[in-house]
């Protein structure tokens, strides 16, 4: 098992004829993802290396069965696409996307909990999920990971390329890796992931990244106390961040207080999650709790 | 972005929320001219994005024209907690029955604009909220449906703000979320709201914060914010298209995705280290971008060694490898380097960095072990 996604994935990309979502679908695809479609009002009835470009969301739903979306448009124009997708009937819409306007996520956010509460949102702002051997959605690099019993979930690309690349040097695998991305109004949480996790038979460890800004790892750190029964180790990326600065993630900021790295990692130490000091220390608690890594 | 208080007002008026009657000025005489025109008493206010204005001499009510030029030529100049105040901003003084509070912020909690009113206003809102979180009144609005004036006339009537101006308070309140949400604001706040004594409802602070990411449907924001009291490397980064915060240390930091980046400055400082920036070089950095940041880095006169450190998603290493090579041609930086690239395309890079032997650059293969090396060269220079 897996979360998310996994073999009977079929993915469909608004964007796919541009410089970067044509190179990660293609990477996507050559991983053996099952990619069915791409969406550009522009160049319908073209494709992209035999993937068949449609008009819109609808008719590619239609054509294809696609059940999965991953976004790379502009961000003008990246929350109507996802909105698209989602009133197409897409279970899982990835947002790739960075730089999508606050509000046009927040309206978003609502809209589709509104309307389509069948759909479930990732990222924007976020490098998409791997789950290693079964399917890649986004631009993970995947083959720095193999199957296993570890998930992870972050709000940073690179930083879940490189706790992910730890783990794989103390050889764990991971069941998925979902990273949620780093804006203020994510479409899932880490309590939305962990959730996953928590239910997924494959998965025995939840490694969690989380960073300065918002409450997201408070409200994990809860959560994880009150419903979760596997082992969780959380990162915290930002002890340094000096206030008021936007940390690059537009999601990244200490306001006053409020947000501080010191604060979420207490929050989790509060409620029993081992929080590591840096990447490498994190794998190094996530190998101590599991001991000998297994495939699984 | 953060708006100085003259341009919040500005967008505040757009939108129908009463301001006094004002005018932005950089020079005594403009000062002066402008304070005759608009009539006294005048409030001369300095215009800097710091709280505390008012203690440091830099808010004085002139009641004639030798008074006005009196605290324009203090004031303009006046450096408070490092901003040097470049522009004042004269209004007509208003007089004050009430103060109260009002403003509107992004809850990524509850994942809905938070509409806040107290009729505890002039004082910080954090205090209020502290000690009597019964005067804070906090209401979610619904971003599908926009703020009801039913809903804000409820707001301002669970807040207790007086009979005669609960019509006037929840106008000020629909008018403010249209600033908010039509302006792409993450915060739009209000302290002092204040009530006159002939019962007007008047905006006699601004605090507003806008999107950056919503820029491009705001042409008419390009020229807000403080511009002239930024850090210069960060403006230049910012006009490249490249995330830059200036900090205090020596070693210069460049990393790809913000996450990553953080974590590097805070490896560096476990290992005794202390950075000199936060650079984000982005997703899918050319070689041409990494060139220009190797150039924002080194515009830093403090920095004495430089840490790369790339984990290739989007990001190409062959193509940071090039960058690097380009920036060394060209800019022949004298401090040492410290490169670690790992994933998309990384056997490419390293092989890049091989064939052309930089001068001075260190590879590594670990980021604990790239931030011991950084540090270790850089208190070595």
């Amino acid at each position: 098992m897996s979360i998310l996604i996994d073999e009977n994935t079929k993915l469909a990309v608004a964007g796919i004829t541009g410089r970067e979502g044509s190179f990660h679908t293609l990477n996507n695809r050559a991983y053996g993802t099952n990619v069915v479609g791409g969406i550009n009002p522009k160049k319908a009835g073209e494709n992209v290396e035999g993937i068949p470009v449609f008009a819109d969301w609808k008719t590619t739903v239609a054509e294809t069965g696609a059940n999965t979306a991953m976004i790379f448009v502009p961000p003008p124009f990246a929350a109507a696409s996802a909105l698209e997708a989602a009133q197409a009937g897409v279970e899982l819409v990835v947002i790739i996307t960075e730089g999508i306007p606050a509000h046009d996520e927040l309206k978003l956010y609502n809209q589709v909990k509104r309307d389509h509460p069948g759909t479930r949102i990732i990222g924007p702002n976020c490098p998409g999920l791997l789950s290693p051997g079964k399917a890649n959605v986004g631009i993970i690099p995947a083959s720095f990971f193999k199957p296993g019993n570890v998930g992870v979930v972050s709000r940073s690309g690179t930083l879940t390329y490189q706790i992910g690349n730890e783990l794989a040097q103390k050889g764990f695998g991971n069941s998925s890796i979902v990273g949620i991305g780093g804006d203020p109004v994510p479409g899932s949480s880490f309590v939305d992931v962990i959730e996953l996790f928590e239910k997924d038979p494959q998965t025995e460890l939840i490694v969690m990244s989380g960073e300065i800004g918002g409450s997201a790892e408070e409200e994990a750190a809860e959560y994880i106390a009150a419903n979760v029964t596997k082992p969780v180790v959380g990162y915290i990326a930002g002890f340094t961040a000096p206030e008021g600065k936007q940390m690059g993630h537009a999601g990244a900021i200490v306001s006053g207080s409020a947000g501080t790295a010191k604060a979420k990692a207490e929050a989790l130490e509060a409620k029993g999650v081992r929080v590591g000091r840096t990447p490498t220390q994190t794998a190094e608690i996530a190998m101590e709790i599991l001991g000998a890594p297994t495939a699984a | 972005m953060d708006l100085l208080e003259y341009q919040g007002k500005q967008l505040f008026g757009k939108h129908g929320l009463a301001v006094s009657d004002g005018k932005p000025v950089t020079t005594v005489e403009d000062a002066v001219a402008a304070a005759n025109e608009i009539g006294y008493p005048v409030v001369v206010k300095a215009q800097v994005l710091i709280g505390g204005r008012g203690k440091a001499g830099g808010v004085k009510l002139a009641a004639n024209e030798d008074e006005a030029r009196e605290h324009a030529t203090n004031i303009l100049g006046l450096d408070i907690k490092g901003h040097i105040t470049r522009t004042v901003w004269i209004e007509h003084a208003s007089d004050i029955d009430t103060e109260y509070y009002a403003s509107i912020l992004l809850d990524r909690s509850a994942k809905k604009p938070l509409l806040m009113f107290s009729i505890e206003g002039g004082v910080e809102i954090e205090t209020v909220a502290e000690e009597t979180p019964e005067k804070l009144i906090k209401h979610h609005i619904d971003p599908l449906v926009g703020l009801t004036k039913e809903e804000a006339v409820k707001v301002a009537t669970d807040g207790k703000a007086a009979d005669d101006v609960i019509e006037g308070v929840a106008d000020a309140l629909v008018a403010l979320y249209e600033v908010w949400i039509e302006e792409d604001a993450s915060l739009a706040e209000i302290n002092p709201l204040i009530v006159t004594p002939d019962r007007q409802v008047k905006a006699l602070d601004a605090k507003v914060t806008l999107d950056d990411n919503a820029a491009f449907r705001h042409p008419d924001h390009a020229d807000l914010g403080d511009s002239a009291n930024a850090d210069p490397i960060e403006v230049k980064a910012a006009e490249q298209g490249v995330t830059y915060v200036k900090l205090d240390g020596d070693i210069g930091i460049l990393g790809n995705g913000a996450g990553l980046v953080m974590s590097t400055l805070d490896v560096v400082a476990q290992h005794g280290g202390t950075p000199a920036n936060f650079l984000d070089a982005g997703g899918g950095s050319d070689a041409e971008k990494v060139k220009q940041a190797v150039e924002l880095i080194l515009a830093n006169d403090n920095v004495k060694a430089v840490l790369f450190n790339i984990f290739g998603g989007i990001t190409r290493c062959d193509e940071v490898a090039n960058g690097l090579v380009s920036a060394f041609n060209d800019l022949k930086p004298t401090v040492p380097f410290v490169v670690r690239l790992d994933g998309t395309n990384d056997v490419q890079g390293r092989e890049i960095l091989e064939k052309a032997a930089l001068p001075n650059v260190h590879a590594a293969t670990t980021m604990d072990g790239a931030a011991e090396q950084v540090v270790a060269l850089a208190k070595g220079a």
